[in-house]
């Protein structure tokens, strides 16, 4: 940056000036792209995402296809990656765990931050009064609890009954399979998840609706005739969908983090579905360490590569809508 | 100020009643009540019901919160289910103690290395030093501390066998030369634990010790103090430390509870004696009473913190105390 100056983005036509009819979306997404960082980021989470997804496509071997003759074997031409303690494929293992977590921060991110945290959010803001008091104390009280500690003790508490449910459902219902498929690990994880993750977006949402709802658009809709959920709806939430993506990008790595820790500890996705925490846990201990260290390093590597790719893409994320 | 704290400290019973109040109930419904996990093999329904009502469990949930709770509050927690004979304070407390002096050494330790990276890195902004600090920092964090601590364990102490393999033996260490002078030093143990617990909590404070770094180095004051002719050491620390380390009170309470987060697998994994392996067991155990009184304890700690946080920073910086009467 010696002889030439930085051009300035809101005038010049460069790279980052707003081109003419251009969406408010395709500018962030030009802004991301230029950023080399974020694209890895995105790279690694597509590809582990997609070996999720397509997991019952592209695995070589079924999560639970247990072979006791092969246990506890190095990587190899049959096992790409090894093979567990139980004898199944490590690689097929991995694809299904990032399946469990593609699972677990999908609905948490819908249920928890998406409906509740805007909801909540979008309400707090515009009603004020009792209502946005409610909500942040709420929110106060929930973002002051130890929210793992709790998670445990939810799960460890509420597991039984809700499997009972679940089986209750099953026995009444024409719908079966929910207890063995681990529907109800599932369902437990998410719903105790989402009850902690959707004050960081309400907080975020609020305070940007605060300060949108002294607008004069808002007041020329409340003027015509527009009803509360009119104005949230057409008015409001139009103008908060960036900082909701932004809040959703910074939660994706604690709730993927969460359910790990969670299974770890023995509370979470139930065997034998696949898990990283289920992976991780059985591959820690310095002994199994030194005589195997696959176990460890292979779902460690992949968690360990989410997570990062998660806060870099938040940053940059971040970076592209704040600059816009 | 008095007002603010006044009106912050309202909020603490409140806070404390829900969270116990929630965490009992939850305990309360739990799979099979304690008696039936303390009686183990007694199945006779007679016994168990006769030592149901001694305890009183066969009264309705908000009784036995009443009753429970003003126990707890004397610092009476009950008697462990399992570990019969021992009340939960007994067991409990010791074990604090240990997480507690851990804890502190590490929150120590996260801003003594936290502090300076953040300093270095708002200092070589623009060149590739920033980034690469704040990224290193950032993959850190990244690695879970389940999967840091096999690793380390196996290589400093199975492998080069420098370390002990877990366990705790205080924090100081005390080496005699000659018999006579008394050096006390880091005990051995405490190396891997510290390192799991640190090293995911550096970012944060070096990140935030950066943005407020960056702010300050442009302020007119940095400008005269170099202008006057300061050494650059001299300016960092005595202008631009001091102004950057406001915001880092808000991150004391996180990184506290990251830290408590974090002896749960810490301690389990290290085999140290505190509260968190504590809490583990108690969950595998399904040790009821433990469970209740580890997590009412650990929220109080929590929410303690942040509210101390919280006043400070109401303290330091007058708009925090005035935003908060109006909302």
């Amino acid at each position: 940056m010696t002889a030439t100056t930085l051009p300035d983005p809101a005038t010049s036509p460069g790279p980052l000036a707003r081109r003419e009819g251009e969406s408010e979306w395709s500018i962030v997404w030009r802004r991301l792209r230029r950023k080399r960082l974020a694209m890895i980021a995105l790279g690694v989470i597509g590809l582990i995402y997609g070996l999720g997804l397509f997991a019952p496509l592209l695995a070589p071997y079924s999560y639970n296809e247990i072979n006791l003759d092969r246990s506890l074997e190095g990587p190899s031409r049959d096992h790409l990656l090894g093979t567990d303690r139980l004898g199944r494929d490590m690689l097929s293992r991995t694809m299904y765990s990032a399946r469990t977590t593609i699972i677990v921060t999908t609905a948490v991110v819908l249920s928890g931050s998406l409906v509740i945290g805007n909801v909540l959010g979008l309400l707090a803001g515009y009603r004020g009064g009792w209502v946005d008091t409610l909500v942040m104390r709420l929110g106060d009280i929930f973002s002051g609890l130890p929210s793992l500690i709790m998670l445990i003790l939810i799960n460890v508490t509420l597991g039984p009954r809700v499997t009972e449910a679940m089986r209750w459902v099953e026995d009444h219902t024409f719908i079966d399979g929910l207890v063995a498929s681990g529907f109800a690990s599932y369902m437990l994880v998410f719903g105790a998840l989402s009850l902690f993750f959707w004050v960081g977006t309400a907080r975020i949402i609020r305070a940007q609706v605060l300060t949108l709802r002294e607008n004069d658009f808002i007041l020329a809709a409340e003027s015509s005739g527009a009803g509360p959920w009119r104005i949230i709806r057409y008015h409001l939430l139009p103008n908060v969908s960036f900082l909701i993506i932004l809040s959703v990008s910074a939660t994706l790595g604690g709730i993927a983090g969460s359910e790990i820790v969670l299974t770890w500890f023995g509370v979470g996705v139930q065997p034998p579905a696949a898990s990283f925490g289920a992976m991780l846990f059985e591959g820690s201990g310095p002994r199994t360490f030194q005589s195997n260290p696959h176990l460890l390093l292979v779902p460690g590597a992949v968690v360990t590569a989410l997570l990062f790719a998660f806060n870099l893409l938040g940053d940059a994320l971040n970076d592209a809508i704040r600059a816009r | 100020m008095g007002a603010y704290i006044v009106r912050r400290l309202a909020w603490l019973p409140l806070i404390l009643f829900v969270v116990s109040f929630a965490t009992f109930t939850l305990a309360r419904y739990g799979p099979g009540d304690p008696i039936s996990v303390a009686a183990g093999q007694i199945r006779d329904p007679e016994v168990l019901e006769r030592v149901r009502a001694e305890r009183g469990l066969d009264r309705p949930i908000p009784q036995q919160y009443v009753t429970w709770l003003t126990k707890a509050i004397q610092g009476d927690f009950g008697e462990s289910y399992l570990q019969q004979g021992f009340s939960v304070s007994e067991l409990i407390f010791p074990r604090m103690w240990i997480s507690a002096q851990l804890g502190f050494v590490a929150l120590i330790i996260v801003f003594a290395v936290g502090i300076p990276l953040g300093l270095l890195a708002a200092r070589f902004a623009g060149t590739w030093m920033d980034p690469m600090i704040i990224g290193t920092l950032l993959f850190l964090q990244a690695i879970p501390v389940l999967v840091v601590i096999p690793p380390l364990t196996w290589l400093f102490a199975v492998e080069l066998g420098w370390l002990p393999v877990g366990g705790w033996d205080g924090i100081f260490h005390v080496w005699w030369i000659g018999g006579v002078i008394a050096i006390p030093v880091p005990d051995p143990h405490l190396y891997i634990p510290l390192v799991a617990f640190t090293l995911p909590g550096f970012v944060g404070v070096a990140r935030l010790v950066r943005v407020s770094a960056l702010e300050v180095n442009l302020s007119d004051y940095v400008r005269t103090a170099r202008a006057k002719g300061l050494s650059e050491t001299a300016v960092q620390f005595r202008h631009v430390l001091p102004n950057s380390l406001l915001p880092l009170i808000t991150v004391v309470g996180f990184a506290l509870a990251g830290i408590i987060e974090g002896a749960l697998f810490v301690e389990t994994l290290l085999g140290i004696n505190g509260i968190g392996r504590f809490t583990f067991e108690a969950v595998t155990s399904r040790d009821y009473d433990i469970i209740l009184a580890t997590t009412v304890i650990f929220s109080t700690v929590f929410v303690l913190t942040n509210l101390l946080a919280e006043i400070c920073y109401g303290f330091v910086d007058p708009r925090v105390r005035i935003g908060a009467s109006r909302g």
